[in-house]
């Protein structure tokens, strides 16, 4: 299995000479399987710059999945070049969403409106077809198996796990650890507790033993009490949750936009020094957009 | 038991998605969504006092499309899977549906069923807290006296001039209204309020306990029985002035269950001066209606 980062930065894309070695698109991984099959996990700005590489082998068949729809997660797909070219598959994997009842179509609808988007929907020349994925509900792709688990930000949020072959990768998309809403002492804290908790096992049993867990590490423990409830965790919640599921490699992700490169590897090297590993056992990465790794 | 036709089941399901909520919570709702930093407690507490609230948002949640690993019965799981931010905002769509009018067709008084469904609800919840000897859960008996009732606002809204004159038959043959509502509509508000908790897939033991709430035929239950006495009590204490209200003498078997009568069972429960008082509030009743 092939992993190869094309966006690792958070909320709006940052180029400029501060992100220049971490990169500044969105959202977006590209995933090989052993029998070639193409999963793109989220369509931030980084799908651009893939879907360029792709042009050399038309016809596609590409497999989207959106973790959740914020615009750092699907801006690139109106420039994901493919789908206007007659021959290729598309098919776009996400969540219902239960304020506008719609799936993850709506995604492409909406940002590709006449006032926004030159091309309508509607004028697409592949093939897309819109597939609402439930939690816990595989997807079976060639060889590859796709669990989406729900995960906790401000909307639906869906991490996925791709096994195949005896190899596997998690990627959480955004995601904030739950906590409690009451303070302690209120009535309803034990109650809202042992939901939190199961919650929280129920993710860390959704990962358990993967061979890289790619994880939301938007914050720095310092930062997180002026954003919690922003629905993203820290590079120590992200330590925390690859070592209770036992997972060999982490990359932390999704960069802060105005996080320079220095700054990056600087707080990012605090939070290793609080937590000492053992590589042989799990190795703790910065995501970098163009790292290819295989497993 | 009589069942609900076809037509009226699908009518009334249907009725409930342009169905407004509460005044007191679209109100808070829309207060609470304009702050960025909502504190979530706040929105639950707001959301899990309005039944038609809570209806759409646990029939959303509990809808094939998230296949959870249980029912979700509670706002507060709720916030757990999908996020305050996201039941945030399917409270805001419930709020701007609209406001329930203090007056409907059929003259049925919103606020004294706010008031008497908040308070079943918190009684039922603390009595399965107190007296529950298995693995009952007091949140679903929380849900279900808050729901238990929910069918008579389905007629109130949507079959106002049948509900009307099964009203004033209740009062001028001093029968039960489930009976008279058996007798005018063809069924009564307990198997109207079951087909809507059935039909979204909430847990079973929900739907019957709604069921057969005047039947008595889920004796052995704990949900149904805390619902029972919970429906006394409220009634008990929530009666207007001029209200006849009779205390009834509980089966032998609830009794028992709950250690001795009406009167035994409120003196164990202890001060439930807040428990009206929040109903209260809510539900924008003054505070001489309450005993």
């Amino acid at each position: 299995m092939k992993i190869k980062f094309w966006g690792v930065r958070g909320s709006i894309p940052s180029p400029g000479p501060n992100t220049q070695r971490y990169g500044g698109n969105t959202t977006c991984i590209e995933v090989r399987t052993d029998d070639n099959t193409l999963i793109i996990l989220d369509g931030g700005t980084g799908i651009f710059p893939l879907a360029q590489t792709l042009l050399k082998e038309l016809p596609i068949n590409a497999h989207i999945f959106n973790t959740h729809s914020h615009w750092d997660h699907i801006q690139g797909l109106p420039f994901f070049i493919p789908i206007f070219i007659p021959g290729n598959q598309i098919q776009l994997y996400g969540a219902f969403d239960p304020i506008s009842g719609a799936g993850p179509e709506r995604i492409m609808l909406i940002q590709m409106q006449y006032s926004y988007f030159p091309v309508r929907e509607a004028e697409m020349q592949s093939s897309i077809v819109y597939q609402t994925v439930m939690p816990h509900e595989q997807v079976k792709i060639g060889a590859s198996t796709i669990t989406p688990t729900l995960l906790s930000h401000p909307v639906v949020n869906f991490g996925y796990r791709i096994d195949c072959n005896g190899k596997s990768v998690f990627f959480t998309g955004d995601h904030e650890p739950h906590y409690n809403i009451y303070e302690l002492g209120d009535d309803g804290y034990d109650e809202y507790q042992t939901m939190v908790d199961e919650q929280r096992q129920s993710i860390v049993d959704a990962i358990r033993g993967v061979d890289v867990l790619i994880a939301d590490s938007s914050y720095t423990i310092g930062e997180y009490p002026s954003k919690k409830g922003w629905g993203h965790g820290t590079f120590d919640s992200c330590i925390e949750l690859a070592r209770a599921a036992g997972a060999k490699i982490l990359y932390c992700t999704h960069h802060e936009p105005t996080r320079s490169d220095d700054d990056l590897e600087k707080v990012f090297a605090e939070a290793l020094a609080r937590h000492p590993y053992d590589k042989s056992v799990l190795d703790i990465r910065l995501a970098r957009e163009g790292e290819e790794i295989v497993i | 038991m009589t069942e609900l036709s076809a037509e009226l089941s699908k009518k009334l399901s249907e009725a409930v998605d342009k169905m407004p909520a509460f005044p007191k919570s679209v109100q808070r709702v829309l207060e609470l969504s304009r702050n960025m930093n909502c504190p979530p407690k706040e929105l639950v507490s707001v959301i899990e006092k309005d039944p038609v609230m809570t209806l759409k948002l646990l029939r959303i949640l509990n809808s094939a499309y998230y296949s959870f690993p249980k029912q979700i019965t509670s706002v507060n799981q709720s916030v757990i899977y999908l996020g305050l931010n996201t039941i945030k905002n399917m409270a805001l769509s419930f709020a701007v549906v609209g406001v329930l009018p203090k007056k409907n067709a059929a003259g049925f008084d919103m606020q004294r069923y706010l008031l008497h469904s908040l308070t079943t609800a918190s009684l039922a919840r603390t009595l399965c807290q107190k007296f529950g000897d298995d693995d009952t859960d007091p949140g679903d008996c929380y849900i279900a006296g808050l729901l238990h009732d929910f069918g008579k606002v389905m007629f109130a809204q949507h079959m106002p001039d049948e509900f009307r004159e099964a009203m004033n038959y209740s009062a001028d043959n001093s029968v039960p209204l489930h009976h008279a509502e058996q007798k005018i509509i063809g069924v009564d508000h307990t198997v109207a309020g079951a087909m809507l908790v059935e039909k979204w897939q909430f847990q079973k033991s929900l739907s019957d306990t709604i069921r057969h709430l005047h039947d008595g035929t889920l004796a052995d239950s704990t949900m149904q029985n805390c619902l029972f006495v919970a429906d006394q009590i409220s009634k008990y204490k929530t009666a207007g002035e001029g209200d006849i209200v009779i205390v009834p003498e509980l089966p032998d078997k609830i009794a028992e269950r709950f250690g001795g009568n009406l009167d035994d069972i409120i003196a164990q429960l202890g001060d439930l001066s807040k428990v009206m008082e929040e109903a209260r509030s809510f539900a924008h009743i003054g505070k001489e209606a309450i005993k």
